[in-house]
């Protein structure tokens, strides 16, 4: 009888693959401190008159927001480089898709 | 075949391939997401008679859910790090606070809802009301399931089948809240705080 035979009833040990470095539970906090001041920054620009700079204001806040989110809290900083491709390449494909669609209603000069 | 070789090669790319579907998914998310977006960014205009989106949009509101949705974020990434630590007991209080923020939400999309509903925004007043409720429901409904896997992640834990070397189980769920708050960074900034047509 063979031996090599791998055995089906072992529970599948999952935290050797892809294993990385996470930044500390203190990085985390700094982190979420960060994204809560660039919230309330947002939030602020409601209540501020800033004029015509208010929507390139909000939208690099907004794409800031989103790397740290995406980097930190996701590990993208951390891990295989091919799991960035993969979602920055859904998200650029979903961005042009959108950016083609929206200028075919005139969304940019009509609103 | 020795256990630490078998564990190096445990998939034939050397990546988690759960973890590369995760990400397929989330990217195709994106697609699902603009779709809903443009569809919105088209329409918030049209309101005919009925409520325009200045008119009704409670900002101090929805900021508050907004930073509710955000720290859950935190404490999402803190329950992985609970368990990549082997800290169960911790793991259990972070997953069971990412749940309890992510309901409140959930409480607070709904509130909104009512009081649009009671202000006269149905579902089909107008184009506007229309994309704004798929909109924000769409992304409602993928809270409300993103609460439900980490319920299911907390019962299992309490069962005692969740432990340190499931850490990527809740990696991967994780992503997947990561992502639903992320879309809501996108919504907050475009949907509400852009100045919106008034009638």
């Amino acid at each position: 009888m063979s031996t090599d035979t791998a055995p089906t009833d072992v529970a599948v040990d999952d935290s050797n693959v892809d294993d990385h470095d996470h930044p500390s539970d203190s990085k985390y906090f700094q982190i979420a401190l960060i994204l809560g001041v660039l919230t309330a920054l947002e939030v602020a620009t409601y209540y501020v008159d800033i004029g015509p700079a208010l929507i390139p204001i909000l939208m690099v806040m907004m794409v800031a927001k989103f790397f740290i989110v995406a980097a930190w809290f996701m590990h993208l900083r951390f891990d295989n480089s091919l799991f960035t491709k993969f979602f920055v390449g859904g998200l650029i494909l979903a961005v042009a898709v959108y950016v083609i669609a929206l200028s075919a209603f005139e969304f940019w000069s009509k609103g | 075949m020795s256990e630490a070789a078998a564990t190096d090669h445990a998939t034939t790319t050397g990546m988690s391939h759960n973890k590369l579907a995760m990400w397929v998914f989330l990217g195709s998310e994106c697609l699902l997401f603009g779709a809903l977006i443009s569809t919105y960014l088209v329409y918030r205009g049209r309101f005919a008679t009925g409520p325009a989106p200045g008119d009704i949009f409670d900002i101090p509101f929805t900021s508050v859910s907004s930073f509710v949705l955000l720290m859950s974020s935190l404490t999402m990434v803190l329950a992985l790090s609970a368990i990549k630590r082997g800290d169960l007991r911790n793991n259990r209080i972070w997953l069971l606070t990412t749940a309890l923020l992510g309901s409140l939400f959930i409480g607070g999309q709904v509130y909104e809802f009512t009081t649009f509903f009671r202000e006269g925004l149905g579902y089909t007043t107008s184009p506007f009301s229309s994309a704004f409720f798929t909109l924000t429901g769409f992304h409602g409904v993928h809270v409300s399931i993103g609460i439900l896997m980490l319920m299911s992640m907390f019962i299992s834990s309490l069962r005692g089948s969740l432990r340190k070397e499931h850490s990527e189980t809740v990696e991967i769920i994780g992503l997947y809240w990561h992502f639903v708050d992320i879309v809501w960074i996108f919504i907050f900034s475009v949907i509400y705080l852009v100045p919106s047509p008034t009638s």
